[in-house]
């Protein structure tokens, strides 16, 4: 098999046996991958394969039963997140997550919600409130810095306009952009994205594809994406890894995944005959293509 | 009057509007049978039964008059129907009736389906649809937000000015007082309610916190209340600390009954340590507020101090007392609104309301939401604590009586239909919830009557609270919106200024 990029760079994440057990149920089984910074590295897997269960482990939203889930920082800092408690992923070592089912501040402004994010930078300069109750500069000036950078990501998601919306009321597919706009205001090094394309047109996953490059390339960071929308996956990752019933079955970059037949098993059942005439078997990768790009 | 040709008048449907009105008289006889048509009363012999026919009867004919008139606004014959129900409105203020049962429900039902009807004209149909409503509301909201501004100061100015108009009497001044501890309290409990989003249903347990740390305090050690008093601030936001960090991790109904049991907790510890807290009897003689130290509202001073009206050279009077301690309770209600008003514009306030709206997405954002909601229920504990011992010294008694379960529901209740968040609304519901019921103290117990039936037409017509309307803590278009989306129907604020002079 051919694998990983990670010979020639020390990976941003490296997932080292991951194992994940709810009960008598193996959600993810022993699972080794790594993620390197600057590259676009996608989770795919067909429904229940334990793709959002391996990001509620590395977003610590869940206690990984086995395994060793370490953070290289691009400046040498080093996390071990499998011990860390769900908010101090965040906090310290810039992970930053979205949800499939879109989890805005429903009531509150859009600006508000990319304020929000910056919450830890702002609240040790508001002293924990007490210089920001008594109106001191030093928190007039921070705040002002989160308001540019959240002008910033407004401005890239193209929500600047919508600024003092109420982010509820927003239309699917900019919630969904704000969501991401939100996340990249912890200013992390890693972005973790569930699904972002899910339930966008076509012309909105083109949009998104776009955001999600220039993410990678202008800010150098990491991005790991489950998405199912392969027109997505297939043009912007860099490295995929592939999930079934909660085993890795192939690790690679696009080309490669598209053609391994582990694969091609998972999407689209075992065949019986194991024999296949040569003309199918030339087929193949062609046939899952379509079929993953229907999905 | 051209509304009501808008109201097109069908034909009537009568077999259908008689069944339906007959159908609400019969749920009205099941109830009234025995809830007003039996009564036990205590005889020498025993316990006795008498029956009361003849108000069951009139209450089930007046719901079935009353569903008649309801039905037939919706057919649009508002008008017939509102003179018919001033009518009988009226006849229930003017004419003696057999009972007062019987005329409060003939004034009370009357106006409110005169209301309906009127509403109905006004409008030119006959029923409004909720989102039209809500929509509606929400503009009102809005609106009143916005003229707070200018409102809020005004109200100020009016209560400072209160005490030295003619009209201030030593018992408007005792329910002024009132109106603003419970108005303080309002505002300390929309801290954790409104903002936070956490159900806390024994806030009273603070208030018992700050009233009690005042009263054995000064009974104990004879601390002054203007030490005592950020004593007991501090003391019930320990005591809020205490409570929050096994509870907190709880969420929803878990905590809001973890809260419930707190509040009792308090209030047993209180009745049942005897040898400390005095038990039931409670404490008395708890010192009353010196003018902050300096001199006391007392006709013959104690040898060495100084009396308030000898200091400002004045005629004594007992109302000086009553005056100070309504200044005090307003400055310290103003406290604590100045705090919140200013806390939602930092991190810690905005990251409150984002715990409210989700807090999984909070954790992912890295905000500490154990940390936040401890503060959160340490602040609002501590204005409690600071509103306790303002009761404490105030009442010169308390006993546990004051602290139980329906203070925590009453102060829940102003919050919640004032709106949550909405500081405005909290001073609009307790003069609801609480200027009410004092100014109507003659209508006895009807007051609660009316108490419970204002509830639940709040809570008909407007689910979240009267006057629940965010605003926006920080603005990236300024006020009057770039034009386009931001005055768009997302942001009703924008609409609140914009159509303003448009009806």
């Amino acid at each position: 098999m051919t694998t990983n990029h990670s010979m020639t760079t020390t990976p941003l994440l490296t997932v080292e046996h991951l194992t994940m057990r709810f009960g008598g149920l193996v959600a993810v089984n022993d699972v080794s991958f790594a993620a390197n910074n600057g590259e676009i590295t996608a989770i795919i897997g067909p429904n229940g394969a334990g793709k959002t269960t391996l990001f509620n482990c590395i977003t610590g939203f869940y206690t990984p039963t086995v395994g060793r889930l370490t953070l290289r920082h691009p400046d040498g800092k080093q996390f071990l997140l499998e011990r860390m408690p769900g908010y101090r992923i965040s906090q310290k070592a810039s992970v930053a997550r979205t949800f499939q089912n879109i989890r805005l501040f429903g009531g509150m402004s859009v600006l508000e919600n990319l304020i929000v994010a910056q919450h830890n930078k702002l609240i040790r300069a508001s002293g924990f409130s007490i210089a920001g109750l008594l109106g001191l500069p030093s928190y007039t000036k921070t705040e002002r810095e989160a308001v540019d950078l959240a002008k910033y990501w407004l401005d890239r998601v193209r929500l600047l306009e919508f600024a003092d919306w109420e982010a509820g009321n927003l239309p699917y597919g900019a919630q969904r952009r704000l969501e991401i706009a939100r996340a990249m205001c912890t200013e992390p090094v890693m972005l973790c994205l569930d699904e972002p394309a899910a339930g966008l047109n076509p012309r909105e996953s083109g949009e998104l594809a776009d955001l999600l490059t220039y993410i990678r390339d202008a800010h150098k960071i990491g991005v790991l994406l489950i998405e199912h929308d392969m027109s997505v996956v297939m043009t912007i990752s860099d490295h995929v890894v592939v999930l079934d019933y909660g085993r890795k079955i192939s690790d690679g970059d696009p080309a490669f995944v598209k053609n391994d037949p582990a694969v091609i098993r998972a999407y689209l059942g075992e065949e019986e005959d194991e024999e296949l005439p040569a003309v199918v078997a030339a087929d193949l990768p062609e046939v899952a293509k379509r079929a993953e790009e229907g999905a | 009057m051209t509304a009501i040709s808008l109201s097109s008048p069908r034909a009537i449907a009568w077999p259908a509007i008689l069944k339906e009105a007959a159908m609400t008289a019969f749920v009205a006889l099941l109830l009234t049978i025995p809830l007003v048509g039996l009564r036990t009363v205590d005889r020498p012999t025993g316990l006795g039964l008498e029956t009361r026919w003849d108000e069951v009867a009139a209450a089930v004919g007046l719901v079935f008059l009353g569903r008649l008139g309801l039905c037939l606004i919706r057919e649009g014959h508002a008008a017939i129907v509102l003179v018919l129900a001033a009518a009988a409105a009226a006849a229930g203020f003017f004419i003696a009736m057999p009972t007062e049962a019987l005329r409060i429900i003939l004034i009370a039902g009357g106006a409110v389906i005169a209301i309906r009807a009127i509403l109905a004209i006004r409008t030119g149909r006959s029923k409004l649809s909720q989102a039209e409503r809500d929509k509606r509301m929400d503009h009102i909201a809005a609106q009143v937000q916005h003229a707070s501004r200018w409102l809020g100061p005004i109200a100020i100015v009016l209560a400072l000015a209160f005490p030295f108009t003619p009209l201030a009497d030593r018992q408007l001044l005792d329910i002024g007082i009132l109106l603003l501890t419970y108005v303080m309290l309002g505002w300390g409990l929309n801290i954790v309610v409104g903002l936070a989003g956490l159900l806390d249903l024994g806030y009273v347990a603070f208030y018992a916190v700050g009233a009690y740390s005042y009263a054995l305090l000064a009974h104990y050690f004879g601390f002054s209340f203007w030490l005592c008093l950020p004593l007991a601030g501090l003391l019930a936001a320990l005591s809020g600390v205490l409570l929050g960090f096994p509870v907190l991790r709880l969420r929803g109904d878990y905590f809001a009954i973890v809260t419930l049991g707190f509040g009792e907790i308090i209030r047993i510890i209180l009745i049942n340590w005897y040898q400390f807290t005095g038990g039931p009897n409670g404490i008395s003689g708890i010192p009353r507020p010196s003018f902050f130290g300096i001199a006391d509202f007392t006709r013959t001073p104690a040898d060495g101090t100084m009396a308030f009206h000898e200091l400002f050279g004045l005629e004594f009077s007992p109302l000086h007392r009553i005056i100070f301690l309504y200044y005090l309770i307003l400055v310290l209600a103003l406290i604590v609104n100045l705090f919140t008003m200013r806390i939602r514009k930092l991190p810690l306030g905005r990251a409150w309301e984002a715990l409210r709206e989700d807090d999984i997405a909070c954790a992912s954002l890295g905000i500490n939401r154990t940390n936040m909601k401890l503060a959160a229920f340490a602040i609002a504990a501590m204005f409690g604590g600071f509103a306790g011992s303002f009761f404490a010294t105030r009442q010169g008694f308390i006993s546990p009586e004051s602290f139980t379960f329906i203070e925590s529901a009453i102060i829940l209740a102003i919050v919640v239909l004032g709106g949550m968040g909405s500081q405005i609304g909290v001073v609009v519901a307790a003069l609801l919830v609480i200027g009410l019921p004092e100014a109507f103290r003659e209508l006895a117990d009807y007051r609660m009557l009316a108490f419970g039936m204002g509830m639940v037409l709040i809570m008909l017509w407007r689910p979240r609270g009267l006057l629940a309307h965010r605003d926006p803590t920080i603005l990236l278009h300024g006020k009057g919106g770039s034009g386009g989306p931001a005055a768009g129907t997302a942001a009703a604020g924008g609409q609140g200024i914009a159509g303003g002079s448009a009806k």
